[in-house]
Order: C-alpha cells, then sequence, then structure tokens
C-alpha cells in the first residue's frame, strides 16, 4: 500500500484550524496558530483528504508517495 | 473539580454600548455558569486560549446545542438543517460542496469584479447631495450584490432578502412565529429559483450545487434549498454591519485612518485589527458538550450548553499587547472573529476582500468622510443578532 507525504504551507494557512478539528491527531498548531502535521508520512487517511479538500486557504498537500503525484481530494 | 453552584446573570452589551467588564462578571474564573436575559443557564468560556480550544474541540457539539427539543423557536430551528447546525460526518460532506467556491484563491479571483461594484456604489453616493446614508448607499449593497452574483439571484430580488434576512437574524426580543414565517418565504423563493435554475443552469454556485445533487446525489433536496438560504443570510447583514462598526472605530481614531490614507499597502493588516477590535453581535452560537470536558481549570458536564466569548479572546493581553489600542500596523490575523474549527466561517475570505476593497475605496476616494450626525444618535434595528445599523450618514470633503 502506498503512503502520503502531508505538508502545510505556513505562509498560505490562515489558522482557520479547520484541519485540526477535522482530523484531530493529524494536524497540530504552532505557537504562531500556523497548521502542520503531526506525522509528515502516513497512511491513506479519508479524514485527512477530508481535511485537505476543506481548508480555506488550501495549504495542505498530500502527494502519493509511490508515484509522486497529488492525491486526488474529491 | 469545581463546584460552580449559582450562576451570575449575564447581559450581552447593547449595540453600540461598550462590552460588559468580565473580569468583574465572571469573579475572574475563565469559565462560568451564567443566566441569560432569556432565563438559558449556560457556561461562558474567556480568554484567547480557552476560547480557541473550545470552538476546535468537537466535544462542544452544534448538533447538539440545535437538536429538536433544545432549539428555541427560529434561527436555531433553522440552524439544525444548515451547515451552521450540523457535525461531522453530515457537516463535513456539506461543506465541502461549498468550500471550493469560498476558497482565498478563488475569491481572490472575485477581487476586481469586488472593486469594481464598490466604485459603482461609490459613485453613486457621490453624484447625489450629501449627506449620504452609508448604509443604503453602501455597506448593505455591496455584500448583497457580491454574494448573489456568486449564487446566481437577480439583484432586482434584494430588496426582499433584506427584509427577510433582518427577521431572520433577529434575536429573542422578537416573535418567534415572524422567523419562521420569514424563513419559509426565504425558503420558497430558493425552491422556485433552484427549479428555474434546474431548466436554465448558468455559471453560478446555485447551478453547481444542483449538479452536485442531481449528478452524483451528493444533498438532498432539502439540503439544498437550506444550503442556497444559509449562504445568502451568511453573506448578507454580517459584512455589511462589520463595514459599519469599523468605520465607526475608524472615525474616533483620525491618526490610524490617516496612515492608511498615506499607505494603502496598510489596509489588509487594517482589516485584521478592525476585526479584533470591533463587536458585531450579541451572543455566539451554543454549543452542548457530549461528554464531561475539562477547560479553564473546570469541568463541565455532558449535556450542558456552552457559549465562546470571542470578544474576550480577541482582547485577551496575553495573545494582544495593549488589546484596548486599536492599532492597525499591528499583526492582528488570529483574532478569533471568524471563529476556528469546524464552524470557521464559510466566507471568511471574502468577507477580508470585501472590507479590503471597501475601505481601499472609502478611504481613498471620500476624504475626510465622517459622521454627519452625532454618533448618540444612531440607531440600530431592535433584537438583532448582529449590530444592525438602520442608517449610518456621513459627509466627506468635496474635491
Amino acid at each position: 500500500m502506498t503512503r502520503w507525504k502531508v505538508s502545510v504551507d505556513k505562509n498560505v494557512c490562515i489558522s482557520s484550524a479547520m484541519c485540526v478539528a477535522l482530523a484531530p491527531g493529524r494536524f497540530v498548531l504552532d505557537k504562531q496558530q500556523r497548521s502542520g502535521p503531526v506525522e509528515a508520512e502516513i497512511d491513506p487517511d479519508e479524514v485527512v483528504r477530508d481535511a485537505a479538500a476543506s481548508c480555506p486557504s488550501e495549504a495542505i498537500s498530500l502527494v502519493d508517495v509511490s508515484t509522486g503525484q497529488p492525491v486526488d481530494l474529491d | 473539580m469545581t463546584i460552580d453552584s449559582s450562576p451570575v446573570k449575564y447581559t450581552p452589551a447593547l449595540p453600540g454600548q461598550p462590552a460588559p467588564d468580565i473580569a468583574t462578571i465572571s469573579g475572574g474564573r475563565p469559565v462560568f455558569r451564567a443566566e441569560l436575559p432569556d432565563g438559558r443557564v449556560v457556561w461562558l468560556v474567556t480568554g484567547y486560549a480557552n476560547v480557541r480550544q473550545m470552538v476546535i474541540d468537537r466535544r462542544f457539539s452544534r448538533a447538539l446545542a440545535v437538536a429538536p427539543g433544545r432549539a428555541r423557536q427560529g434561527f436555531e430551528m433553522f440552524a439544525a438543517g444548515s451547515i451552521n447546525g450540523m457535525d461531522p460526518p453530515e457537516h463535513t460532506r456539506l461543506r465541502r460542496l461549498v468550500a471550493s467556491a469560498f476558497t482565498a484563491r478563488r475569491v481572490e479571483a472575485l477581487r476586481p469584479r469586488v472593486a469594481a461594484t464598490v466604485n459603482g456604489l461609490i459613485d453613486e453616493m457621490a453624484d447625489r447631495p450629501q449627506p449620504a446614508d452609508l448604509v443604503a448607499g453602501f455597506s448593505l449593497p455591496l455584500p448583497a450584490q457580491v454574494i448573489c452574483e456568486m449564487l446566481g439571484v437577480p439583484a432586482a430580488d434584494l430588496g426582499r432578502f433584506h427584509a427577510w434576512s433582518d427577521t431572520i437574524l433577529a434575536d429573542w426580543q422578537r416573535d418567534p412565529d415572524e422567523i419562521m414565517t420569514a424563513l419559509a418565504g426565504l425558503y420558497g423563493y430558493f425552491v422556485t429559483l433552484i427549479e428555474s435554475k434546474r431548466a436554465r443552469p448558468a455559471d453560478d454556485l446555485i447551478s453547481a450545487l444542483i449538479a452536485a445533487r442531481d449528478d452524483a446525489d451528493r444533498l438532498s433536496e432539502q439540503e439544498l434549498t437550506v444550503m442556497c438560504c444559509t449562504l445568502l443570510i451568511g453573506g448578507h447583514e454580517t459584512t455589511a454591519n462589520q463595514i459599519n462598526v469599523s468605520l465607526l472605530l475608524l472615525f474616533d481614531h483620525p491618526g490610524e485612518v490617516a496612515k492608511l490614507r498615506a499607505d494603502p499597502g496598510l489596509i489588509p493588516g487594517a482589516v485584521e485589527e478592525l476585526l479584533r477590535c470591533s463587536r458585531l453581535g450579541g451572543l455566539p452560537p451554543a454549543r452542548v458538550t457530549t461528554e464531561d470536558v475539562r477547560i479553564g481549570g473546570v469541568v463541565i458536564p455532558a449535556g450542558e450548553q456552552v457559549m465562546p466569548l470571542l470578544g474576550t479572546a480577541n482582547r485577551d493581553p496575553l495573545m494582544f499587547a495593549d488589546p484596548d489600542r486599536l492599532d492597525v500596523t499591528r499583526e492582528a490575523a488570529s483574532h478569533l472573529t471568524f471563529g476556528a474549527g469546524l464552524h470557521h466561517c464559510l466566507g471568511a475570505q471574502l468577507a477580508r476582500v470585501e472590507l479590503q476593497e471597501a475601505f481601499r475605496g472609502l478611504i481613498g476616494r471620500l476624504p475626510g468622510l465622517r459622521l454627519a450626525v452625532p454618533a448618540s444618535a444612531l440607531e440600530f434595528k431592535p433584537g438583532m443578532a448582529i449590530h444592525s445599523l438602520r442608517a449610518l450618514p456621513v459627509r466627506w470633503d468635496e474635491p
């Protein structure tokens, strides 16, 4: 099974904390209230996909490690 | 565990009045039980860290707060069918359908259209004799035109929405039957509009939602209709009155306005500071604990109503130094005016673009913009959950 690489662009993050609420344990806020992944590489997880698709600033990127392609968010 | 015995009386500030001193009311407790003017006993959560924790933590449920038997007549009954009153997984499914239309990127693409709308409204005001009513001429039509264009609602129907929206956003002072009648009017309007869009789809959000229903069965007909109502109400009185209350703050701070005139690049930061400092509404939506939750040094038992006092978060000295001072150069973007977590305001990015373009236009094109009446003569609509000005008479220096 493939793995997903999770990253958050902190320059784009608007601190909505949508991801932290949707996927607790997967994302965490830093002192400036910007989000980041708890683990940079994870097994595919629909809740993380929901979080990426729901981010109001599209700051979350998911990449399929085996193909190097972005994960489809739909 | 603290046993927090008798609730203290808490009355949210009336529009135009200073906020009550929370530390005095609460006896310095960050989380405390309070009795509201309508007799409800709720827990109030104060301070940046506590409010933030609460709005992100899903053990504080919106769905339970508006469930049958708990929801008050009117807005809360409406909210129960909307994303505003849902928990996952229903909330996630429905919010994802509209989230893409409101992302920072999509909204940025609307900026030229928003700026053109701002300029058109200012042109019309400048063509008429002073004083002008900024509510009727600018702050209400701006967000209303923008959300109507996004949804695909004919601009000719705007007047009907103002009346419905006024009634629906009313709070406990309003007859619940009136609110239900207004909701039925709004709902019926969209039932008809959805039918006509279904026959003749256009490049708008309602047509996209109809496709999501008809082609992919991703939402029910009722969810589709309620979503339209939610977006229209949410994108309307809120932004309009954020413009109003922000301007009232700026009128009291001419030095800050001078900074923005000298350097319009400060406007996006100023919008965040104005969002942080201004108080737009009375009570926030309630949530209900799904289990015992420890917060702010107390344990709130399961099944209790809880409300986050966002203003106390935005003026928490641990987060914002000298918090009562308006400083347009401050880093204020971490304010909680749009909430956070699952129910972070869907239209936050749109509101930001509208507010930025509104102040760019008003400050840039109407020098010396000022109240044309004493501040004490300003009237707010009665009983509104959002502090809505009836009128905002202004003058400016003719070129």
